[in-house]
Protein backbone atom coordinates (compact mmCIF):
# COMPACT_ATOMS: atom_id res chain seq x y z
CA UNK A 1 0.00 0.00 0.00
CA UNK A 2 1.50 3.53 -0.87
CA UNK A 3 1.39 6.85 1.70
CA UNK A 4 -1.96 8.06 0.04
CA UNK A 5 -4.11 4.87 0.61
CA UNK A 6 -2.74 4.59 4.18
CA UNK A 7 -3.75 8.13 4.90
CA UNK A 8 -7.44 7.22 3.40
CA UNK A 9 -7.92 4.37 4.79
CA UNK A 10 -8.59 5.50 8.37
CA UNK A 11 -10.50 8.66 6.79
CA UNK A 12 -13.55 6.11 5.57
CA UNK A 13 -12.83 2.30 5.16
CA UNK A 14 -10.96 1.81 8.78
CA UNK A 15 -12.57 5.36 10.14
CA UNK A 16 -11.67 4.14 13.88
CA UNK A 17 -15.50 5.90 15.21
CA UNK A 18 -17.94 4.49 12.72
CA UNK A 19 -15.84 1.30 11.49
CA UNK A 20 -13.83 -0.06 14.20
CA UNK A 21 -15.66 1.72 16.93
CA UNK A 22 -12.67 2.55 19.04
CA UNK A 23 -12.40 5.77 21.27
CA UNK A 24 -16.05 5.94 21.90
CA UNK A 25 -15.62 7.11 25.20
CA UNK A 26 -13.96 10.78 24.82
CA UNK A 27 -16.51 11.10 21.66
CA UNK A 28 -18.99 10.56 23.55
CA UNK A 29 -17.85 13.22 26.40
CA UNK A 30 -16.64 15.88 24.34
CA UNK A 31 -18.62 16.12 21.26
CA UNK A 32 -20.93 18.79 22.70
CA UNK A 33 -20.05 21.54 20.83
CA UNK A 34 -18.07 22.05 17.27
CA UNK A 35 -15.34 23.93 18.68
CA UNK A 36 -14.46 21.09 21.91
CA UNK A 37 -15.06 18.23 19.02
CA UNK A 38 -12.39 19.93 16.92
CA UNK A 39 -10.24 20.56 19.26
CA UNK A 40 -10.24 17.47 20.63
CA UNK A 41 -9.64 16.18 17.28
CA UNK A 42 -6.87 17.69 16.59
CA UNK A 43 -4.55 17.02 19.99
CA UNK A 44 -5.33 13.27 19.42
CA UNK A 45 -4.43 13.42 16.21
CA UNK A 46 -1.32 15.39 17.59
CA UNK A 47 -0.72 12.85 19.81
CA UNK A 48 -0.97 9.86 17.20
CA UNK A 49 1.27 11.43 14.97
CA UNK A 50 3.79 11.92 17.86
CA UNK A 51 3.10 8.40 18.97
CA UNK A 52 3.44 6.56 15.53
CA UNK A 53 6.33 8.22 14.64
CA UNK A 54 8.39 7.70 18.06
CA UNK A 55 7.32 4.07 18.27
CA UNK A 56 7.97 3.57 14.85
CA UNK A 57 11.64 4.88 15.16
CA UNK A 58 12.33 2.46 18.40
CA UNK A 59 10.37 -0.82 16.97
CA UNK A 60 13.63 -2.64 16.04
CA UNK A 61 14.81 -1.72 19.52
CA UNK A 62 12.09 -2.35 21.59
CA UNK A 63 12.12 -6.15 22.78
CA UNK A 64 8.75 -7.79 22.75
CA UNK A 65 7.97 -8.20 26.29
CA UNK A 66 8.14 -4.69 27.45
CA UNK A 67 6.75 -3.03 24.36
CA UNK A 68 3.24 -2.07 25.41
CA UNK A 69 5.02 -0.56 28.48
CA UNK A 70 6.96 1.61 26.31
CA UNK A 71 4.07 2.53 24.03
CA UNK A 72 2.43 3.77 27.04
CA UNK A 73 5.63 6.04 28.39
CA UNK A 74 5.55 7.45 24.42
CA UNK A 75 1.79 8.06 24.42
CA UNK A 76 1.82 9.33 27.91
CA UNK A 77 4.52 11.93 27.32
CA UNK A 78 2.90 13.04 24.23
CA UNK A 79 0.21 13.39 25.75
CA UNK A 80 1.48 15.55 28.95
CA UNK A 81 2.99 17.76 26.34
CA UNK A 82 -0.12 18.29 24.52
CA UNK A 83 -1.24 19.40 27.76
CA UNK A 84 0.96 21.69 28.95
CA UNK A 85 1.07 23.48 25.36
CA UNK A 86 -2.79 23.53 25.79
CA UNK A 87 -2.53 24.76 29.02
CA UNK A 88 -0.47 27.86 28.26
CA UNK A 89 -1.71 28.78 24.15
CA UNK A 90 -5.15 27.94 24.27
CA UNK A 91 -6.29 27.96 27.82
CA UNK A 92 -10.20 28.44 27.13
CA UNK A 93 -10.41 25.00 25.19
CA UNK A 94 -7.95 23.23 27.85
CA UNK A 95 -10.27 24.41 30.32
CA UNK A 96 -13.61 22.68 28.19
CA UNK A 97 -11.75 19.66 27.86
CA UNK A 98 -10.72 19.62 31.06
CA UNK A 99 -9.67 16.00 32.25
CA UNK A 100 -10.38 14.35 28.42
CA UNK A 101 -7.05 15.58 27.48
CA UNK A 102 -4.66 13.42 30.21
CA UNK A 103 -7.48 10.92 29.14
CA UNK A 104 -6.17 10.54 25.44
CA UNK A 105 -3.36 8.41 27.36
CA UNK A 106 -5.97 6.03 27.31
CA UNK A 107 -7.78 6.41 23.96
CA UNK A 108 -7.65 3.57 22.25
CA UNK A 109 -7.07 4.40 19.21
CA UNK A 110 -3.79 5.35 19.73
CA UNK A 111 -2.76 2.18 21.77
CA UNK A 112 -4.28 0.59 18.62
CA UNK A 113 -2.41 2.15 15.80
CA UNK A 114 1.28 1.89 17.93
CA UNK A 115 0.84 -1.63 18.17
CA UNK A 116 -1.34 -2.69 14.94
CA UNK A 117 0.80 -0.54 12.62
CA UNK A 118 3.25 1.56 13.65
CA UNK A 119 5.34 -0.97 15.43
CA UNK A 120 5.27 -2.83 12.44
CA UNK A 121 5.90 -0.57 9.97
CA UNK A 122 8.62 2.29 8.74
CA UNK A 123 7.96 5.81 9.68
CA UNK A 124 7.03 7.31 6.27
CA UNK A 125 3.48 5.08 6.60
CA UNK A 126 3.35 5.52 10.21
CA UNK A 127 2.91 9.22 9.27
CA UNK A 128 0.23 8.26 6.76
CA UNK A 129 -1.52 6.29 8.99
CA UNK A 130 -1.36 8.80 11.85
CA UNK A 131 -2.50 11.43 9.62
CA UNK A 132 -5.46 9.18 8.40
CA UNK A 133 -6.81 7.88 11.50
CA UNK A 134 -6.14 11.28 13.47
CA UNK A 135 -8.01 12.33 10.64
CA UNK A 136 -10.46 9.99 10.46
CA UNK A 137 -11.48 11.21 14.38
CA UNK A 138 -11.68 14.46 13.84
CA UNK A 139 -14.25 14.07 10.91
CA UNK A 140 -16.23 11.91 13.14
CA UNK A 141 -15.97 14.21 16.32
CA UNK A 142 -16.80 16.59 13.83
CA UNK A 143 -19.56 15.77 12.29
CA UNK A 144 -21.28 14.12 16.03
CA UNK A 145 -20.66 17.52 17.95
CA UNK A 146 -21.85 19.60 14.48
CA UNK A 147 -25.10 17.86 14.89
CA UNK A 148 -25.51 18.12 18.62
CA UNK A 149 -24.43 21.28 19.00
CA UNK A 150 -27.18 22.48 15.89
CA UNK A 151 -29.74 20.58 17.32
CA UNK A 152 -29.14 21.09 21.22
CA UNK A 153 -28.01 24.50 21.24
CA UNK A 154 -29.05 26.08 17.94
CA UNK A 155 -25.59 27.04 17.09
CA UNK A 156 -22.73 26.29 15.37
CA UNK A 157 -18.69 27.15 16.76
CA UNK A 158 -21.45 29.55 19.54
CA UNK A 159 -22.83 31.25 16.46
CA UNK A 160 -27.22 30.61 16.18
CA UNK A 161 -27.55 29.41 12.99
CA UNK A 162 -31.30 28.07 13.28
CA UNK A 163 -33.82 30.56 13.98
CA UNK A 164 -34.77 32.15 17.17
CA UNK A 165 -38.15 29.87 17.05
CA UNK A 166 -36.51 26.86 17.28
CA UNK A 167 -36.38 25.67 20.86
CA UNK A 168 -33.30 23.82 21.33
CA UNK A 169 -34.01 19.93 22.05
CA UNK A 170 -31.93 19.86 25.47
CA UNK A 171 -31.32 16.24 25.11
CA UNK A 172 -28.95 16.31 22.40
CA UNK A 173 -26.38 17.55 24.35
CA UNK A 174 -26.86 15.23 27.50
CA UNK A 175 -25.57 12.23 27.26
CA UNK A 176 -27.84 10.30 25.63
CA UNK A 177 -28.14 12.94 23.19
CA UNK A 178 -24.39 11.46 22.19
CA UNK A 179 -25.64 7.65 22.40
CA UNK A 180 -28.53 8.48 20.04
CA UNK A 181 -26.22 10.44 17.62
CA UNK A 182 -23.55 7.98 17.35
CA UNK A 183 -26.33 4.82 17.42
CA UNK A 184 -28.35 6.81 14.17
CA UNK A 185 -24.61 7.40 12.51
CA UNK A 186 -22.70 4.22 13.30
CA UNK A 187 -26.55 2.27 11.86
CA UNK A 188 -26.43 5.13 8.84
CA UNK A 189 -22.46 4.27 7.96
CA UNK A 190 -23.05 -0.04 7.63
CA UNK A 191 -25.94 1.00 5.75
CA UNK A 192 -24.35 2.74 3.28
CA UNK A 193 -21.42 0.43 2.99
CA UNK A 194 -23.54 -2.67 2.94
CA UNK A 195 -25.00 -1.17 -0.03
CA UNK A 196 -21.66 -0.27 -2.10
CA UNK A 197 -20.67 -4.34 -1.08
CA UNK A 198 -23.51 -6.46 -1.63
CA UNK B 1 18.95 -13.12 34.00
CA UNK B 2 20.74 -11.51 30.81
CA UNK B 3 16.94 -11.31 29.56
CA UNK B 4 15.71 -9.25 32.61
CA UNK B 5 18.75 -7.26 32.50
CA UNK B 6 18.01 -5.89 28.82
CA UNK B 7 14.92 -5.48 29.24
CA UNK B 8 15.20 -3.21 32.64
CA UNK B 9 17.81 -1.30 30.58
CA UNK B 10 15.89 -0.61 27.62
CA UNK B 11 13.07 0.79 29.35
CA UNK B 12 14.97 2.72 31.82
CA UNK B 13 16.38 4.26 29.11
CA UNK B 14 12.53 5.03 27.37
CA UNK B 15 11.53 6.31 30.49
CA UNK B 16 14.53 8.46 31.23
CA UNK B 17 14.23 10.25 27.54
CA UNK B 18 10.54 10.67 28.43
CA UNK B 19 11.67 12.43 31.97
CA UNK B 20 14.21 14.61 30.02
CA UNK B 21 11.50 15.64 27.36
CA UNK B 22 9.05 16.74 30.19
CA UNK B 23 11.31 19.23 31.59
CA UNK B 24 12.47 20.43 28.85
CA UNK B 25 8.63 21.48 27.96
CA UNK B 26 7.36 21.92 31.52
CA UNK B 27 9.98 24.74 31.74
CA UNK B 28 8.99 26.22 28.02
CA UNK B 29 5.51 26.32 29.40
CA UNK B 30 5.62 27.30 33.09
CA UNK B 31 5.91 31.16 32.65
CA UNK B 32 2.69 31.19 29.85
CA UNK B 33 0.75 28.58 32.11
CA UNK B 34 1.65 31.12 35.04
CA UNK B 35 0.66 33.92 33.02
CA UNK B 36 -2.70 32.94 32.14
CA UNK B 37 -3.76 31.71 35.35
CA UNK B 38 -3.09 34.82 36.73
CA UNK B 39 -4.94 36.40 33.64
CA UNK B 40 -7.95 34.68 34.18
CA UNK B 41 -7.89 35.62 38.31
CA UNK B 42 -7.47 38.74 37.34
CA UNK B 43 -10.27 38.68 34.34
CA UNK B 44 -12.46 37.12 37.43
CA UNK B 45 -11.71 39.90 40.07
CA UNK B 46 -12.37 42.73 38.02
CA UNK B 47 -15.84 41.04 36.55
CA UNK B 48 -17.30 40.88 40.01
CA UNK B 49 -15.30 44.12 42.09
CA UNK B 50 -13.96 46.62 39.40
CA UNK B 51 -13.47 49.33 41.52
CA UNK B 52 -9.62 49.09 42.05
CA UNK B 53 -6.44 50.72 40.84
CA UNK B 54 -3.83 47.99 43.13
CA UNK B 55 -2.83 44.46 42.26
CA UNK B 56 -5.32 42.30 44.52
CA UNK B 57 -3.55 39.03 43.34
CA UNK B 58 -0.82 40.07 45.41
CA UNK B 59 -2.49 41.61 48.08
CA UNK B 60 -4.79 38.89 50.04
CA UNK B 61 -5.40 37.68 53.85
CA UNK B 62 -6.18 33.62 54.03
CA UNK B 63 -8.67 33.36 56.92
CA UNK B 64 -9.81 29.99 58.09
CA UNK B 65 -13.40 29.80 57.36
CA UNK B 66 -14.77 26.08 57.77
CA UNK B 67 -13.79 22.82 59.26
CA UNK B 68 -12.75 20.03 57.57
CA UNK B 69 -13.57 16.56 58.50
CA UNK B 70 -10.59 16.25 60.52
CA UNK B 71 -11.12 19.34 62.01
CA UNK B 72 -7.68 21.19 60.14
CA UNK B 73 -8.91 24.80 59.31
CA UNK B 74 -10.10 25.05 55.59
CA UNK B 75 -8.84 28.90 54.43
CA UNK B 76 -10.55 31.07 52.53
CA UNK B 77 -8.52 33.83 50.44
CA UNK B 78 -10.13 37.48 50.50
CA UNK B 79 -8.04 39.47 47.96
CA UNK B 80 -8.30 43.00 48.75
CA UNK B 81 -9.31 45.78 46.40
CA UNK B 82 -8.00 49.07 46.82
CA UNK B 83 -8.03 52.75 45.30
CA UNK B 84 -6.10 54.83 45.88
CA UNK B 85 -4.72 53.30 48.64
CA UNK B 86 -8.28 53.26 50.21
CA UNK B 87 -10.13 50.04 50.60
CA UNK B 88 -12.78 49.71 48.15
CA UNK B 89 -13.76 45.91 48.71
CA UNK B 90 -12.91 42.15 48.83
CA UNK B 91 -13.19 39.30 46.41
CA UNK B 92 -13.50 36.00 47.67
CA UNK B 93 -14.84 32.46 46.61
CA UNK B 94 -17.60 30.04 48.51
CA UNK B 95 -18.02 26.27 47.15
CA UNK B 96 -21.75 25.24 47.48
CA UNK B 97 -22.80 21.53 46.76
CA UNK B 98 -24.98 21.87 43.92
CA UNK B 99 -26.99 19.29 41.92
CA UNK B 100 -24.04 18.03 40.11
CA UNK B 101 -21.39 18.55 42.18
CA UNK B 102 -19.25 21.48 43.71
CA UNK B 103 -20.09 25.17 42.54
CA UNK B 104 -17.65 27.21 43.05
CA UNK B 105 -18.64 31.06 43.06
CA UNK B 106 -15.95 34.30 43.15
CA UNK B 107 -18.33 37.27 45.18
CA UNK B 108 -16.99 40.55 44.92
CA UNK B 109 -18.40 42.99 48.09
CA UNK B 110 -17.56 46.36 48.82
CA UNK B 111 -16.57 47.58 52.54
CA UNK B 112 -20.16 47.43 54.27
CA UNK B 113 -20.67 44.10 52.45
CA UNK B 114 -23.20 44.76 49.68
CA UNK B 115 -22.60 42.39 46.75
CA UNK B 116 -20.86 44.08 44.05
CA UNK B 117 -21.24 40.76 41.43
CA UNK B 118 -20.96 37.59 41.17
CA UNK B 119 -19.42 34.45 39.14
CA UNK B 120 -19.87 31.27 38.57
CA UNK B 121 -16.11 29.88 38.36
CA UNK B 122 -17.12 25.81 38.09
CA UNK B 123 -19.84 23.93 38.30
CA UNK B 124 -21.20 20.67 36.71
CA UNK B 125 -25.07 21.50 36.63
CA UNK B 126 -26.75 19.83 34.29
CA UNK B 127 -26.62 22.04 30.73
CA UNK B 128 -30.41 23.60 30.23
CA UNK B 129 -31.38 23.22 32.93
CA UNK B 130 -29.23 24.11 36.46
CA UNK B 131 -26.48 25.47 34.11
CA UNK B 132 -28.25 28.37 33.82
CA UNK B 133 -26.93 29.48 37.21
CA UNK B 134 -24.07 30.82 34.79
CA UNK B 135 -26.48 33.03 33.09
CA UNK B 136 -26.62 37.13 33.76
CA UNK B 137 -30.26 37.31 34.52
CA UNK B 138 -29.46 35.17 37.67
CA UNK B 139 -26.48 36.15 38.73
CA UNK B 140 -27.52 40.01 38.31
CA UNK B 141 -29.88 39.48 40.88
CA UNK B 142 -27.55 39.53 43.65
CA UNK B 143 -25.70 42.87 42.80
CA UNK B 144 -26.27 45.81 45.58
CA UNK B 145 -27.87 42.70 47.67
CA UNK B 146 -26.42 42.72 51.68
CA UNK B 147 -27.57 40.77 54.46
CA UNK B 148 -29.76 43.32 55.75
CA UNK B 149 -31.84 44.69 52.52
CA UNK B 150 -32.80 41.03 51.79
CA UNK B 151 -34.55 38.11 52.51
CA UNK B 152 -31.53 34.89 51.74
CA UNK B 153 -34.15 32.27 50.15
CA UNK B 154 -35.73 31.27 46.78
CA UNK B 155 -39.34 32.91 46.05
CA UNK B 156 -40.62 29.48 46.33
CA UNK B 157 -39.05 29.16 49.80
CA UNK B 158 -40.11 32.48 50.75
CA UNK B 159 -37.05 35.04 50.25
CA UNK B 160 -36.20 37.35 47.16
CA UNK B 161 -34.49 35.66 44.82
CA UNK B 162 -36.25 34.11 41.46
CA UNK B 163 -35.56 30.43 41.18
CA UNK B 164 -34.71 28.81 37.75
CA UNK B 165 -37.69 26.89 36.03
CA UNK B 166 -36.50 23.13 36.16
CA UNK B 167 -34.18 23.59 38.59
CA UNK B 168 -34.14 24.52 42.57
CA UNK B 169 -31.39 22.31 43.70
CA UNK B 170 -28.87 24.89 41.67
CA UNK B 171 -29.83 28.21 42.52
CA UNK B 172 -30.30 26.93 45.88
CA UNK B 173 -27.18 26.03 46.67
CA UNK B 174 -25.91 29.62 45.10
CA UNK B 175 -28.14 31.32 47.48
CA UNK B 176 -27.02 29.39 50.15
CA UNK B 177 -23.67 29.73 49.65
CA UNK B 178 -23.32 33.28 48.99
CA UNK B 179 -25.51 33.61 52.63
CA UNK B 180 -22.57 32.14 53.78
CA UNK B 181 -20.21 34.14 52.57
CA UNK B 182 -21.24 37.56 53.48
CA UNK B 183 -21.83 35.97 57.28
CA UNK B 184 -18.10 35.18 56.84
CA UNK B 185 -17.38 38.45 55.74
CA UNK B 186 -19.15 39.96 58.80
CA UNK B 187 -17.78 37.92 61.72
CA UNK B 188 -14.47 38.46 60.26
CA UNK B 189 -14.74 41.90 58.34
CA UNK B 190 -11.69 43.54 60.88
CA UNK B 191 -9.55 41.28 60.38
CA UNK B 192 -9.67 41.62 56.67
CA UNK B 193 -9.47 44.99 56.88
CA UNK B 194 -6.32 45.60 58.73
CA UNK B 195 -4.97 42.20 57.15
CA UNK B 196 -4.00 40.21 60.12
CA UNK B 197 -5.13 37.00 61.07
CA UNK B 198 -8.05 36.62 63.84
Amino acid sequence: MGFFSEFIKGLWQENPVFRIVLGICPTLAVSTQLSNGLGMGLAATFVLLGSNVFISLIRNVIPDKIRIPAFIVVISTFVTVVDLFMAAYTPALHERLGIFIPLIVVNCIILGRAEAFASKSTVWMSIADALGMGGGFTLALTLISSIRELLGNGTLLGIHVLPAAYSPAVIMILPPGAFLTIGILLGLFNYLSNRKSP
Amino acid sequence: MREIFKLTVVLTIICSAAATALALVYNLTKEPIAYQQRLKRLAAIRAVQPDYDNEPDKDFVDLPAAKDKKGGDLTTRFYITKKGGVFTGTVFTVSASGYGGEIDIMLGLAPDGTITGIQILNHTETPGLGAKITEEKFIHQFNSKNLSNTNWALKKDGGDFDQITGATISPRAVVNALHRGLVLFRNDREEILTGKRG
